[in-house]
């Protein structure tokens, strides 16, 4: 966006009003849309219907059928053609409907979007966004569900990131739309209806990929986590002054690139970390953060980096959900026993 | 009045047009050959000769450790010659992992051409210079691509046509499954070249499936399927240049099978005897691509000795070409690697880059030391 066009959206904007993560998301689709012909969204049910959640309501209206486009129902066959598509020079913005049923695309992602520009010496770079639906809390059946950000962040080629907030939903979709690499798009999808106050016509500044963000300074801790976790973590941070802790909160926002600067610099000044993700612990993405705070900030480290992740089982069933997502009590618990490493 | 008598459900297409014929087609000997333009036959027959050389070569070249592996396409050559000379300049060939021969047809550096399969880490040439995909060792995952670049390109309002490559084992893939459906649905300009050389590896196709055809596949997605003899060169190109246009003018994708043999093993590390007679070699032997193209050259009087020498000479002259620069050994730059993994490396990319760079100066360093050459 020119400087010009900000300044007259300001002269117009009216009074910020709750907005939704969907409504973010959809809005940041329409913009990119609208400031980009090469631009193609596409995916199952994301013409007509606007998606299963509704973040591309009204765009196949508005911009036709050839730029917000129903495909037939086949994820390999989504990502394989949106492949050629940015062979030829078009930004496809990809749409899985849910997390587990973009596994069918797996391997389109791990065998030639993340490793096309390395192949080609750079010659065929893929701007590609896959926007992916993820994690649990909305009471879904089995598939609904799962965490499966680790999955692509091991995979090198891949950005991966995940919005906390309403400003950063749409923030991040811009930049991920506008990056020249391809970019997992992690949708926290019970935050699609969380609220802030926002307006579609002042959208925040878009934030560089890669920069984590420091949501609340503390001195006892430092809670690092992201996308649905976010919320968890301020609410715990809020919780903690009963216990007279006061917490830091980091949000990463990006996984990959995984900006260690903010980590290592919240950390050391606390001396103490937890990392808090909903997804499994085993081989996650907590694991690889705590090993880098423990090689970065060893000597300010006053106990070893905790994790608080999902327990290492298939995702529950609804009925069971509330008993594996880590809870405020369980982040607590956590800085309880940093506190017990004392001296 | 049942379900299906009610408006909302009928079939939207008489199936027969779709339908391929019950034998392959061929042109080479038969009298429709006479409508075939004699200088082209000429071409067909040189790039067959190259083609050939080429495959040899290769081979040669695996044996030498010049190579790490050639699939060779031995036997093959009509499809991959036919497929290259079917496309303008505009079009794009997504070839697989066997198809090196189609993109040195195509016009790509032989070098350039074989970089992947001497041990780099990288496609060698500029695939959108050259308008040829990067080969695809996955099977069948290059088959949507094509298919997204045919339709970007149409949305575009370019005039282009992609025409993807795949083996016979390929089409068993779910990629070939979501391809064809994603390239008829949307009428992509797409062609599908299904190379039906008789294995996966090891695996005959009475194995690989029940279809009555491969082309008969076709009919399930809507699109024609046609039925080639992929040993007649001529019958090959006349196919994939039909193909090819109708997709150009909107006629939308055409799957083609062409029926081949595979008369070299899978690649230099396999062991064919294993899994089959000698005397099924044989019989392909004498329905050679070659043979079969200078049998009516010469029926008809286009080939002479002096023209046939030229063509072999400059096929000799291509592979000592090919011999020489592959024997220089090339010249890696491992720190490289981290290069073209993002736009911009990330901050751990750069770390691992500068660890890379020490190691390498260490070893340099080490060298020297015990007196040996740097
Ligand atoms: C997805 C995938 N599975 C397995 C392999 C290993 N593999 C390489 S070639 C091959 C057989 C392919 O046969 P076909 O498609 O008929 O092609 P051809 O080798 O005969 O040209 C197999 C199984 C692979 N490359 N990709």
């Amino acid at each position: 966006m020119t400087t010009a066009t900000r300044a007259a959206d300001r002269a117009a904007a009216p009074a910020r009003k709750p907005a939704t993560m969907a409504r973010a998301l959809n809005q940041a689709l329409r913009d990119a849309l609208a400031g980009d012909p090469s631009v193609h969204v596409l995916g199952e049910d994301v013409g007509t219907l606007g998606g299963v959640f509704r973040i591309t309501d009204g765009l196949a209206e508005e911009f036709g059928e050839q730029r917000c486009t129903d495909t037939p129902l086949a994820e390999a066959g989504i990502l394989g053609t949106a492949v050629g598509m940015a062979m030829y020079g078009l930004r496809p913005v990809v749409e899985m409907q849910f997390d587990a049923f973009a596994y069918p695309s797996f391997e389109q992602l791990v065998s030639h979007v993340a490793k096309m520009r390395n192949r080609t010496r750079g010659a065929l770079p893929l701007p590609i966004t896959v926007r992916i639906p993820y994690g649990g809390g909305i009471g879904g059946v089995e598939h609904h569900s799962d965490s499966s950000e680790a999955y692509y962040a091991h995979t090198p080629g891949l950005h991966v990131v995940t919005p906390a907030t309403v400003a950063d939903a749409y923030g991040l979709l811009r930049a991920a739309i506008a990056s020249d690499d391809p970019v997992v798009f992690l949708e926290p999808k019970r935050l699609y209806w969380s609220k802030a106050d926002w307006s579609p016509q002042e959208p925040a500044e878009v934030p560089p990929i890669g920069r984590a963000v420091v949501r609340r300074t503390g001195r006892t801790a430092t809670l690092i986590t992201y996308g649905p976790s976010l919320a968890v973590c301020l609410e715990a941070a809020e919780a903690a002054k009963e216990e007279g802790w006061d917490l830091g909160v980091v949000d990463l926002r990006s996984l990959v690139p995984f900006d260690e600067e903010t980590v290592a610099a919240a950390v050391r000044g606390t001396g103490r970390a937890v990392v808090v993700h909903e997804s499994s612990g085993f081989g996650g993405v907590g694991a690889e953060i705590a090993a880098r705070i423990t090689e970065r900030c060893f000597h300010h480290l006053e106990a070893p980096v905790l994790r608080v992740a999902g327990f290492d089982i298939p995702y529950p069933p609804p009925m069971l959900e509330r008993h594996h997502l880590p809870g405020v009590d369980r982040v607590l618990d956590a800085v309880g026993r940093l506190q017990e490493e004392e001296g | 009045m049942t379900v299906l008598d009610t408006p909302a459900w009928r079939p939207r297409t008489d199936a027969a047009p779709l339908l391929p014929d019950p034998e392959p087609h061929r042109l080479l000997g038969t009298p429709a050959a006479a409508r075939f333009d004699p200088a082209l036959l000429r071409t067909l027959y040189g790039q067959l000769v190259r083609g050939r050389r080429f495959n040899q070569q290769a081979t040669a070249l695996t044996k030498q450790g010049r190579l790490a592996v050639y699939p060779s396409s031995t036997g093959q050559e009509a499809c991959e010659v036919a497929a290259a000379l079917a496309l303008r300049a505009q079009d794009w060939l997504f070839p697989s992992y066997r198809d090196t021969l189609a993109v040195v047809t195509r016009g790509v550096d032989p070098v350039e051409a074989l970089t992947l399969l001497r041990g780099d880490w990288h496609t060698g040439y500029d695939p959108r210079a050259q308008r040829v995909a990067p080969l695809s060792t996955p099977l069948a995952t290059q088959l949507p691509h094509a298919v997204g670049l045919a339709h970007a390109a149409r949305l575009s309002g370019d005039d282009v046509v992609a025409l993807a490559m795949v083996g016979d084992g390929g089409t068993s893939e779910g990629d070939f499954h979501e391809a064809l459906n994603f390239a008829a649905v949307w009428r992509a300009p797409a062609v599908f070249l299904v190379q039906n050389n008789g294995f996966a590896i090891s695996v005959p196709i009475a194995k690989q499936t029940a279809a009555p055809t491969f082309a008969h596949k076709a009919v399930g997605y809507g699109m024609p399927g046609r039925l080639v003899d992929g040993n007649d060169a001529a019958a090959v190109y006349e196919v994939l240049t039909e193909a090819v246009e109708r997709a150009r003018t909107g006629g939308g994708p055409t799957l083609v099978e062409a029926v081949t043999y595979r008369i070299d093993a899978h690649t230099n590390a396999d062991d064919a005897t294993r899994y089959r007679a000698d005397s099924e070699v044989g019989a392909w032997r004498e329905h050679d691509p070659i043979t079969l193209l200078e049998r009516e050259m010469a029926g008809r009087g286009l080939l002479d000795d002096t023209w046939r020498r030229t063509v072999a000479d400059e096929a000799e002259t291509m592979a000592a070409a090919l011999r020489e620069r592959m024997n220089a050994d090339p010249r890696l730059d491992p720190t490289e690697l981290f290069a073209h993994v993002y736009a911009e490396p990330t901050q751990q990319l750069r770390q691992q880059e500068a660890q890379l760079r020490a190691e390498l100066r260490a070893e340099l360093e080490a060298g020297r030391e015990a007196g040996r050459p740097s």
